[in-house]
């Protein structure tokens, strides 16, 4: 059986972070118990529309603030996840959570029914940006809720972290570190912020009213994540995720390396075979699609050959372990070496990748800049004439 | 069938821009019923929508009119209308030279200016009679009196009978029709002379080939008769000749005197060059008319498309352009930066920006336009002499004797409060004081020659600003003068930028090296790597910027599956590359070419 992925959306939270520009909303506990009949309906049908038996070996449940659910409605999705499809002995069931809705006995319950992996959203541990970020909770909640989750059985925990943060100073970043390290969970992401359209940081942005580290201070910020984590035992596998050795977020690096993988709830994205699908966003236009039609998918596209191979290098160069071009130029019909040589030289000569063993990947000095990296090596791949327009 | 001579008048109107003579012309017409009211929907003499919108008038006209004068005869009005603008000084004065006398139109509330000045003396050459005809006297602003002391003392003409008119109002027309029968002298000439004939102007038709506007001094054309070009020496059959009235009527002939079109088979409007004169080849006449000069481009600019594929459809839209305008000229050219362009050569600044808009409009492209230069003369070491009107191709300075460049004789007429302003502007543009005259208490007209350069960079754009947009002006060529000149190139990383290279004055080079580079920081993009812009004269750098290698380009992160948007900016990236040129390893997009080019000074 081939192996598959499940991400099941929760589009609810308390409140709205002032940087979040997921598809979100407050909670409405009315529509979210529609909402929970109408997730389960679609596994259901997404299990019975799979064209053949697949062995799910990672679950995601994200948001969002999927704790913000009662912990009953998670444990009936997750146990409708496993009526609908067999899922592997050993597979990661991870649950994201904030600490303002994390309770011991919700925990303890999750737990027992089968999620074995928690991702908390700490992001500081200074008030004052907590504040600033918009986050309903302290720092000394995000503690006691990390407590919690360790008491409640789980063994395998990320925290999210953010730098380059309004008014955050690398002291304030250093602490943050070290206070996450000294906590000691399993896997840490360490998110530079980033300024959206359309949330209100865009909207403070624009007007010129964020104070934002200088872009040197933001880079500095990154590179003590890059020197603090690895010394306390955390490697970087990722562009912005640091894990002790055997706990990398096995479903998230189904995503880096373009397995397959269903998106099931409102606005959820999926892959599978060779199709990427979309839902309705809205949670209503969700519900209604659900129970009108089964399924809620509201845009399909095939990629081409030459966007899936752009994929993934743009997926595969955000991994510390970088692409294997053998397998790159094989897997796509490219010739070997699948991308012009001389920039390959070039890029190295600038000390912004690193070419060792067959594979290419970003080195330390790349990551900051590895947008547009990428970019290059994208527009330099060497497609064989009458594929790439 | 030749009217007699005592019946036909030949004229044109002479004016400053918006003094009102096309909206005068267009009475004329009406009022003597070569069109109805209601046909008067545009303004019929400047007929190209270029010409429209800038309210010009690009190339000359004619239109033959019947007149039934206030005593009761019938006249044969031929008003011929000249082009408006100083690129085309030449033109107007061949327009001139078809007739005997001039509509001087000026306006009552502006008063006289640089072109009104510049136009007297060009018609006043030819010898024309001049009527004054102030107009737009409806205005509020008008000053009547003000103006027709302006035209005494600073025209030298006789304004107590000047013809007070409202174009736009319709006031005064026929007092103007009347000026023109008893003032304007009726053409002399004799029917039975060889054949002399004026081109003042050609147009290309796509079914009839080139039509050639005449006036005839001597002689008899019709169909059938074989005519010699003087000048430009094709011979040629008649197959057609015919009057505007407005629109072309065949007619059995022309004679001496009249005014109309001949239509001879010829197949390039660069065979028959404004101011050649026709005559019979069998009878050929002894006398040519004076004064035919062939026009040369004095301002040339590279033109690439900004789509490298569409250097067929430039080169086709330009060869098309040319049919009908033979004083433009393009030649095919490389750059290292923009790739194959053309090397265009136009009369000045405004015909360079007519065949650029023509070209954008009607057939669509989208342009790169280098910066506009003139034409250099390089003395090499050697003796030799080469003209150069490209800066990338000037001759090393070891191998450069001395360079020359074209001057102009520059009129500015402006209120005389601006007198200090208008001079320390000349002399920033190295200008050559020639006169400071006082024409009123009030008014001065300042003459300078100027490097033709120094216009084409900004002179006009200046002067305007110096003096609110109240001085007018006016210029013709003069003569080449040496000065210390200097080929001031961009390197990028070291690379040379060859469609940014400027030939300036050496005074000038630090000032502009160190705006120009530090105008190309600002709009090259941060790169993987760090980027260096100089301005270097003669391998020596004058001016340095970097552009700071980029720090920061990265998503943080890549979430729930959802790769649209990661691929989208993907997307965005390889669009922008697209729109980059590469020199060297850098990249420069387009639009940074476009800023540094329009950049003045």
């Amino acid at each position: 059986m081939k192996p598959l992925a499940l991400y099941l959306h929760i589009p609810y939270c308390l409140s709205r972070c002032h940087y979040c520009d997921f598809n979100t909303y407050v909670l409405d506990a009315g529509q979210a118990r529609e909402y929970v009949r109408a997730l389960a309906s679609e596994v259901r049908h997404q299990a019975a529309a799979l064209t053949e038996p697949r062995r799910v070996e990672t679950v995601f449940f994200g948001g969002g603030t999927p704790s913000l659910l009662p912990a009953e409605d998670l444990c009936l999705l997750l146990e409708t996840c496993r009526t609908a499809f067999p899922i592997a002995p050993g597979a990661e069931i991870t649950l994201e959570a904030n600490p303002e809705t994390v309770t011991a006995e919700a925990f303890t319950l999750l737990r027992r029914a089968g999620f074995n992996r928690v991702s908390l959203g700490v992001q500081a541990l200074e008030a004052g940006l907590l504040q600033v970020l918009g986050r309903p909770h302290t720092p000394a909640r995000a503690t006691e809720a990390f407590a919690a989750v360790r008491a409640a059985g789980f063994d395998n925990v990320n925290l999210d972290i953010m730098f380059g943060l309004p008014g955050q100073s690398h002291r304030d970043w250093r602490r943050t570190l070290d206070g996450v390290v000294v906590l000691g969970p399993e896997h840490l992401s360490a998110y530079g912020l980033t300024i959206e359209e359309g949330t209100h940081f865009g909207r403070l942005h624009r007007r010129g009213a964020l104070r934002l580290p200088r872009e040197e201070a933001h880079l500095a910020m990154y590179g003590e994540a890059l020197r603090v984590l690895p010394a306390a035992g955390y490697r970087r596998y990722e562009v912005s995720n640091f894990a002790r050795p055997g706990f990398e977020c096995r479903h998230n690096l189904t995503y880096w390396r373009q397995g397959e993988y269903l998106g099931l709830g409102a606005g959820a994205h999926g892959y599978l075979g060779g199709v990427r699908t979309v839902n309705e966003r809205l949670p209503a236009a969700y519900i209604a699609a659900v129970s009108r039609r089964g399924s809620a998918v509201a845009a399909r596209e095939h990629p081409s050959p030459v966007a899936q191979a752009e994929e993934a290098l743009l997926l595969g160069l955000r991994l510390a372990s970088g692409i294997d071009l053998a397998a790159f130029a094989a897997r796509f019909g490219l010739p070997d070496p699948p991308v012009d040589p001389t920039l390959l030289t070039r890029l190295e000569d600038l000390g912004l990748v690193a070419l060792s063993g067959g594979s290419l990947r970003l080195t330390e000095a790349g990551l900051p800049v590895s947008d547009t990296v990428i970019a290059e090596i994208a527009a330099c791949l060497a497609f064989p004439s009458g594929v790439c327009a | 069938m030749a009217t007699d001579l005592k019946l036909i008048r030949n004229f044109c109107i002479i004016a400053h821009i918006d003094h009102g003579k096309s909206t005068l012309a267009d009475r004329l017409l009406e009022h003597t019923g070569a069109l109805t009211a209601r046909q008067m929907g545009e303004q019929v003499l400047d007929q190209m929508d270029l010409e429209r919108e800038r309210g010009i008038t690009i190339k000359a006209k004619a239109v033959r009119l019947r007149y039934r004068a206030r005593e009761g005869t019938e006249y044969l009005l031929n008003l011929i209308d000249t082009p408006g603008h100083v690129d085309f000084t030449y033109e107007v004065s061949r327009s001139l030279a078809a007739c005997e006398g001039a509509l001087l139109v000026v306006d009552a509330a502006q008063g006289v200016e640089a072109q009104t000045l510049a136009n007297v003396h060009l018609a006043r050459q030819q010898g024309l009679a001049l009527v004054p005809v102030i107009n737009k006297i409806d205005l509020p602003a008008a000053d009547v009196a003000r103006t027709k002391r302006q035209i005494e003392d600073l025209l030298l003409l006789e304004a107590a009978a000047a013809v007070l008119t409202s174009a736009k109002e319709g006031i005064g027309t026929q007092e103007v029709l009347e000026a023109v029968v008893h003032r304007i002298p009726p053409p002399t000439g004799s029917p039975d002379a060889p054949l002399r004939a004026l081109i003042f102007d050609s147009w290309f038709d796509n079914y009839q080939g080139v039509i050639i506007y005449v006036r005839l001094y001597d002689g008899v054309v019709r169909p059938g008769v074989r005519i010699h070009l003087m000048a430009m020496g094709g011979t040629y059959e008649v197959s057609q000749v015919g009057i505007f009235a407005p629109e072309m009527r065949p007619a059995p002939e022309l004679a001496a005197g009249e005014v109309g079109y001949v239509i001879a088979g010829i197949k390039e409007v660069g065979l028959t060059k404004v101011g050649d004169t026709i005559t019979e080849a069998a009878r050929p006449t002894a006398r040519p008319l004076p004064g035919f000069r062939e026009v040369r481009p004095m301002v040339f600019a590279g033109l690439y498309p900004m789509e490298p594929h569409e250097y067929l459809l430039l080169k086709e839209a330009l060869e098309k352009l040319r049919l009908n305008d033979s004083s433009f000229t393009f030649e095919p050219e490389t750059s290292v930066a923009l790739g194959f362009g053309f090397r265009c050569g136009f009369l000045g600044l405004l015909h360079m920006e007519i065949i650029q808009e023509r070209l954008e409009r009607e057939f669509h492209l989208r342009l790169l336009t280098t910066a506009p230069t003139v034409i250099y003369r390089v003395t090499k070491t050697d003796g030799s002499v080469v003209e150069v009107e490209n800066p990338a191709k000037l001759p090393p300075p070891q191998q450069t004797a001395t360079i020359e460049e074209p001057y102009i004789r520059a009129s500015v007429l402006a209120p005389a409060e601006y007198v200090g302003a208008i001079l320390a502007l000349c002399q920033e543009k190295r200008g050559v004081q020639v006169g400071l005259e006082y024409l009123e208490e009030t008014r001065v007209l300042v003459t300078y020659d100027i490097p033709l350069n120094e216009i084409v960079l900004d002179f006009y754009d200046r002067l305007k600003s110096a003096t609110k947009g109240y001085a007018s002006l006016d210029y013709e060529p003069v003569d080449y003068r040496a000065d210390r000149l200097v080929k001031l190139d961009l390197l990028v990383n070291g690379e040379p930028v060859d469609a940014l290279s400027l030939i300036l004055h050496r005074d000038q080079a630090y000032a502009r090296g160190k705006a120009l580079v530090e105008r190309m920081k600002e709009l090259i993009p941060r790169q993987l790597f760090e980027v260096v812009v100089q301005a270097a004269v003669g391998g020596k750098v004058i001016a340095r910027e970097s552009v700071r290698p980029l720090r920061k380009h990265v998503t943080a992160k890549c979430y729930g599956g959802d790769i649209t948007r990661k691929r989208k900016l993907l997307e965005r990236q390889k669009e922008g590359k697209k729109r980059m040129k590469q020199v060297g390893r850098v990249e420069i997009p387009q639009e940074a070419f476009m800023a540094i080019l329009r950049l003045k000074a």
